[in-house]
């Protein structure tokens, strides 16, 4: 965990009081909405399709078992006793009044959380891996710089009028869990030649309406660089980002536009003017941040102890735990992740009292911290091998404990059209009926590694460019329809998928989701080749040709 | 997506005009007698394009009440009992079409 200093609490105070103010002036008519609304944006604060919407920051995707527990009483107080966890390791509350918001932030704010930027041209929560810190395959804790980022941005003033919203991504481990090739600016730590490492550093990747995978403009930047290079290319951005059409402002449209290799050099003319200066990372600042995250004092335990042995007799425990259960760097530990993607639920969703519990068990089991994924899904990042056994019935009676981690079930989705007033389709409901589909775990695991992505619109909220399938709403006519994609993928390889054929009705996608499972299972060439690699290997032809046959 | 606070009003159907309520973002719609009600069935039902521009202006002076003004399709039942005319609208009256979760 990262402990605030007062220097944090103070400034997320301030600005809850500050925010007590604005909303009491809208209410009371003194300010517009004109006015009101770039206030609340600052804030995380939406107008949905039937309410507001509060989005909440989880910096680097870490939380204490006490601001899970605080997220539970929001949603149990100002909500609807639910929360939901998004694809930037933010969670959101999708039934808040305007009136009540003030007291639900000052709530959050003295668990040290809030909504500062998640929302805005500004630079939004600062996302990397759910396993950073305890990876076994990481240089180091990618959080000491997302949390030295974090610190330099929030507020910076430089930056918080961009031209569209900036979005950034690291990952200091050799498999990239933080999808950074589709952000903004995207950080690969890790090792040159000499043995020394610093960052690869990835710009111009993103999704939405006009989706690029990033491009390297430098491949090892020393780490005492990290600020003074950021300032660079969000300088170059904030100066030549487009401003006159909204749809062409991101970083990666000017990418795009004036060419890679014209972008890098323009950041290396500015940087060449600024570093080595203020900006400058010396050791004993990082050592100060690196200070503040307090790591578990872990027991000395052997792997695979007695009471795991024994209890892979259960086949139902031995599936899960070959499924949501990682390797973890401290020997006799383990990675669990707690699928937030039951059968027919809504994914990335969690009651107040799967929170509270979740707490709990993350305090008993998990050293007080709690991980939030990118992938919608939560970890318990500390725990002991031997007590495996006793988390996984708990997690079951949660209805946590699902063993669909990575495959055709655990889906990525955004709220799409149920709640979204950008949405064009719905997203949720559709998940829910693929997961009735492929609710027989044999089926799924049979399948293997196997990504769906959907979005409601074009904004790919959901991601739906990196799935290996990809399901895009869109509207026609008045009817929902669904594009379907395949190929795609997240990660160190990332890739946009390629769309399969025309749209297909609502009614039909879960079922084309089968058709291509099917088609997967008699074209791949032997049982571990995933789907990904087939697809990879022999294009979207024959896959279309079965989709397509009977439709 | 166009936002329907930006689409140019030219009505193809009955209509009504509606928001989001301040306070709570609750969805409203503007009645005959210069209210706000969150029951569809109030709402005035307009069909002509005049008609829907005079209640949208009557409605968007509102400042303090409503937010997000805008003139939205119906569909009127044999029984002229008012429907909302398209999912978005129907979504926005009767809420999500999945089971909140803890409710199912």
């Amino acid at each position: 965990m990262y402990l605030y200093d007062d220097f944090d609490r103070t400034l997320v105070a301030e600005r809850v009081r500050e925010f007590r103010d604005q909303v009491g002036r809208r209410l009371s008519g003194e300010l517009t909405e004109e006015e009101f609304k770039p206030l609340r944006l600052m804030n995380g604060v939406y107008l949905q399709l039937h309410a507001y919407m509060l989005r909440i920051a989880i910096p680097y995707g870490t939380l204490s078992s006490d601001q899970l527990r605080t997220l539970a009483h929001v949603a149990r107080r100002y909500d609807r006793g639910y929360g939901h966890f998004t694809t930037r390791q933010n969670v959101q509350f999708n039934w808040i009044k305007l009136a009540e918001l003030p007291d639900a932030m000052a709530d959050l704010a003295r668990a040290g959380l809030h909504g500062m930027q998640t929302s805005g041209n500004c630079v939004r929560n600062i996302t990397t891996d759910q396993w950073a810190g305890v990876a076994p395959d990481e240089i180091e804790d990618a959080r000491v710089w997302a949390e030295l980022l974090r610190q330099h941005l929030t507020l910076h003033p430089e930056f918080s009028f961009l031209p569209r919203k900036f979005k950034i991504a690291l990952t200091a481990a050799a498999h990239d869990r933080a999808a950074v090739k589709v952000h903004d600016i995207g950080l690969r730590l890790h090792r040159n030649g000499a043995g020394e490492s610093g960052f690869e550093v990835i710009v111009g990747g993103g999704l939405g309406r006009t989706p690029f995978i990033g491009k390297v403009i430098k491949p090892f930047l020393g780490k005492r660089d990290l600020l003074s290079y950021v300032e660079a290319i969000m300088r170059v951005y904030n100066q030549y980002g487009r401003r006159d059409n909204i749809y062409k402002a991101r970083m990666k449209i000017l990418v795009h536009e004036i060419g890679v290799e014209k972008f890098a050099r323009e950041v290396e003319e500015e940087w060449q003017s600024i570093r080595d200066g203020a900006l400058t990372l010396e050791d004993a600042v990082v050592a100060g941040i690196a200070g503040r995250f307090r790591y578990p004092d872990y027991a000395t335990l052997a792997d695979d102890p007695p009471e795991l042995a024994a209890a892979r007799a259960d086949a139902r425990f031995r599936r899960w735990l070959g499924n949501s259960v990682a390797n973890h760097r401290v020997a006799g530990h383990a990675i669990v992740t707690l699928s937030l993607k039951p059968v027919g639920g809504p994914p990335g969703d969690a009651t107040a009292a799967q929170m509270d519990a979740i707490a709990d068990l993350a305090d008993r089991y998990s050293h007080g911290e709690i991980r939030v994924g990118h992938e919608q899904n939560l970890v318990l990042p500390h725990v002991a091998q031997r007590d495996l056994p006793t988390l996984w019935r708990a997690l079951d009676t949660l209805g946590v404990a699902t063993p669909n981690i990575g495959l055709v079930s655990d889906i990525i989705a955004c709220p799409g059209l149920d709640y979204c007033s950008l949405a064009n389709a719905r997203s949720i409901p559709v998940a829910e009926e693929i997961t009735r589909r492929f609710r027989d775990l044999d089926l799924a695991h049979g399948l293997g590694r196997l990504h769906i992505n959907i979005s409601g619109c074009i904004n790919a909220c959901g991601h739906h460019h990196i799935g290996h399938i990809g399901i895009l709403g869109v509207e026609k006519n008045g009817e929902e329809f669904y594009q379907v994609t395949i190929g795609g993928r997240a990660g160190e390889d990332a890739e946009l998928g390629k769309i399969l054929g025309p749209a297909v009705p609502y009614d039909d996608v879960a079922g084309v989701v089968e058709d291509i499972a099917a088609a997967y299972l008699e074209l791949r060439e032997r049982p571990d080749e995933i789907f990904i690699d087939t697809v990879g290997r022999l294009g979207v032809e024959p896959f279309k040709e079965r989709v397509y046959a009977a439709r | 997506m166009t936002s329907p606070l930006q689409q140019k009003l030219k009505l193809a159907g009955p209509a009504v005009v509606t928001a989001n309520r301040l306070g709570d973002g609750a969805v409203i719609y503007r009645t005959g007698t210069g209210r706000w009600t969150t029951e569809l069935a109030a709402a005035a039902v307009v069909s002509t394009t005049p008609a829907a521009t005079e209640l949208l202006a009557a409605a968007a002076a509102d400042k303090l009440e409503a937010v997000d003004v805008y003139v939205a399709p119906v569909r009127l039942t044999a029984e002229r009992h008012v429907l909302p005319g398209n999912l978005r609208e129907r979504i926005r009256s009767g809420g999500p079409t999945v089971a909140l979760p803890g409710t199912g």
